[in-house]
């Protein structure tokens, strides 16, 4: 049977169509665009080369605390999910945990939830004064632990990574859960016999076979990190002063401001970013491959 | 002594598990009692109970915050283009999976190289403009369905693998051409993925607030999670009605996940175990 006649490529058609007008085009363009110097007040658009580049590499730039931010944020928010979803996962898989699927509902919704109503809920449960942490620790006498959750320089990014993950951790439980439930029991009936401790089985069985999930949705969560914003704008937008600005906030500054060619241009290196971290992650799971 | 422990153990678990649950659900808790508070006691946004339970605060909140219009938008858009992200990534499936050869093969990866690349929404603006769809209902209903068919056609292409290819053999036979045999035979088979992207495409659309934000400055055409930020914008300091208004935009999407969770569940995890 001809596989060309039969399943002819024109199907795929729309997809690759939509795509590469609104995703793809946009992204070339704006690689294009970061090299002029393209805003909302004149008509002309005109190359200047690698200016706008050098405006965010060189000297003390705001930017540079921007793109530093955006890779923090990924880093802590991808390890603190797969820790925390890894081991939820293992927990609610235990034959003696009670109301496991009820638990594992709940652990999931909030990933149903927007960002934006995410951020507001957390806003009004963070506030010093009115807010429902600090009048909670309070009441159970651990008042010096109140804090200023959302305005306190030094705690505000940790509270919003800690947000963030409280929001994505039932996403990656619910992944590695199917992930477990694929691994056939004879494997740990084996270990069993032979001795093995629960730790030995997770470094010697779970883990190993676990690989190609937890390859998978840490790619997901880099990504996502990387492009992070509705978390961010709802929650702080950005503040206090630019303590927790990532590159996309940076963008919708730029862009509000009518400085076109500068946010194309941190979207152009968010591009980059991600090229390269996901070119990074990719060979180092090779690499271990490999070895093994 | 082994007994003791492991039932300690069990006893340590269970507690624990409880304690996460707990964690997790407490804002929204927090959140619905809230909407049922007096201004001036949501002004703590607390876990006590009401003293008084307020429940105009809903109607207040569908009349003041526009809640009508902005649903009715949230589901055109998300309804719109969820089914115009299931016909073409579930075409594209078929035939990319089937035949993973030449211009197959690389269509597929070039719409999956997608799933990791940022949206650049200076230069996408310049687009929208040009083909004049900006701050348009269409714009934006097109504009969801590009960005949701990378991520779509990934979950779908692992799922018609696993339908046998003799099936196709057989309908050929019988004389079916390509779109019959896909329209007639292969599509019914498709429904388990079919619902997964249905839920997950609805609630990626209707929770999102970003493109709105960039590409519709008419208040009348935002969606549900817009017409909230602007609700509290306006009503800071009415805690009671922010809180009536978010669970007001909560219970459609909670409603699809309730009803949709073994799908959305079988979905992601299927996606992913392939690898």
């Amino acid at each position: 049977m001809n596989k060309k006649k039969l399943y002819p490529w024109y199907f795929a058609s729309g997809a690759a169509l939509l795509f590469f007008l609104l995703c793809f085009l946009p992204g070339i363009l704006g690689i294009a665009y970061s090299f002029t110097d393209w805003n909302n007040f004149t008509d002309e658009i005109n190359f200047v080369g690698l200016k706008n580049y050098k405006a965010i590499f060189t000297g003390n730039s705001e930017y540079l605390k921007y793109i530093g931010n955006t890779v923090l944020f990924t880093v802590v928010t991808t390890v603190m999910k797969t820790v925390f979803g890894l081991a939820l996962a293992l927990l609610l898989t235990q034959k003696f945990i009670k109301g496991k699927n009820f638990q594992r509902m709940i652990i999931f919704s909030p990933q149903v939830m927007s960002y934006l109503v995410v951020g507001l809920v957390f806003k009004s449960m963070l506030h010093p004064t009115t807010g429902f942490l600090n009048d909670f620790l309070r009441k159970i006498g651990l008042g010096a632990l109140a804090k200023n959750w959302l305005t306190d320089l030094h705690l505000v990014f940790p509270t919003v990574m800690t947000v963030d993950t409280w929001k994505g951790m039932g996403y990656i439980m619910v992944v590695v859960i199917a992930g477990l439930l694929s691994i056939s029991p004879e494997y740990y009936e084996a270990a069993s016999i032979d001795g093995a401790s629960f730790f030995q089985k997770l470094r010697c069985i779970t883990l190993p076979l676990l690989k190609p999930v937890l390859v998978n949705v840490t790619v997901l969560n880099v990504t996502y990190g990387l492009r992070v914003f509705d978390m961010i704008y709802s929650l702080t937008n950005g503040g206090p002063g630019n303590a927790t600005g990532v590159i996309n906030t940076a963008v919708y500054k730029e862009f509000s401001k009518g400085n076109l060619a500068m946010g194309t241009t941190l979207s152009s290196v968010l591009f980059f970013i991600v090229l390269a971290l996901l070119y990074f992650i990719i060979k180092s799971m090779e690499n271990k491959e490999v070895e093994a | 002594m082994g007994k003791t422990a492991k039932i300690i153990g069990h006893v340590i678990g269970n507690i624990v598990s409880v304690f996460i649950s707990l964690v997790v659900i407490i804002p929204l808790v927090v959140l619905f009692v809230n909407s049922f508070k007096t201004s001036a006691e949501a002004n703590r946004m607390t876990l006590s109970l009401p003293t008084e339970w307020v429940f105009e605060n809903y109607a207040t909140v569908i009349e003041q915050g526009k809640l009508v219009s902005s649903f009715l938008n949230g589901f055109l858009y998300a309804t719109c283009s969820v089914v115009i992200i299931v016909i073409v990534v579930a075409a594209a499936a078929f035939v990319i999976s089937r035949n993973q050869k030449g211009v197959n093969r690389f269509l597929y990866y070039f719409i999956i190289s997608g799933i990791a690349m940022p949206i650049n929404n200076v230069a996408l603006m310049k687009v929208m403009q040009a083909f004049h769809i900006v701050n348009t209902r269409i714009g934006i209903i097109l504009l969801y369905a590009a960005i949701n068919i990378p991520l779509s056609l990934f979950l779908a292409y692992g799922f018609v693998e696993t339908i046998p290819r003799e099936i196709d053999e057989a309908a050929v036979i019988d004389g079916c051409k390509p779109w019959q045999l896909f329209v007639k035979v292969i599509v019914p088979l498709l429904k388990p993925i079919i619902s997964t992207l249905f839920v997950l495409d609805f609630m990626a659309v209707w929770n999102d607030f970003t493109m709105p934000l960039y590409y519709l400055n008419n208040s009348r055409k935002w969606p549900m999670t817009l017409a909230v930020y602007n609700f509290f914008g306006a009503f800071e300091n009415s805690w009671n009605l922010v809180a009536a208004d978010i669970i007001l935009t909560l219970a459609p999407v909670l409603l699809v996940f309730v009803l949709g969770q073994k799908y959305i569940v079988g979905g992601v995890s299927a996606g992913s175990v392939k690898g």
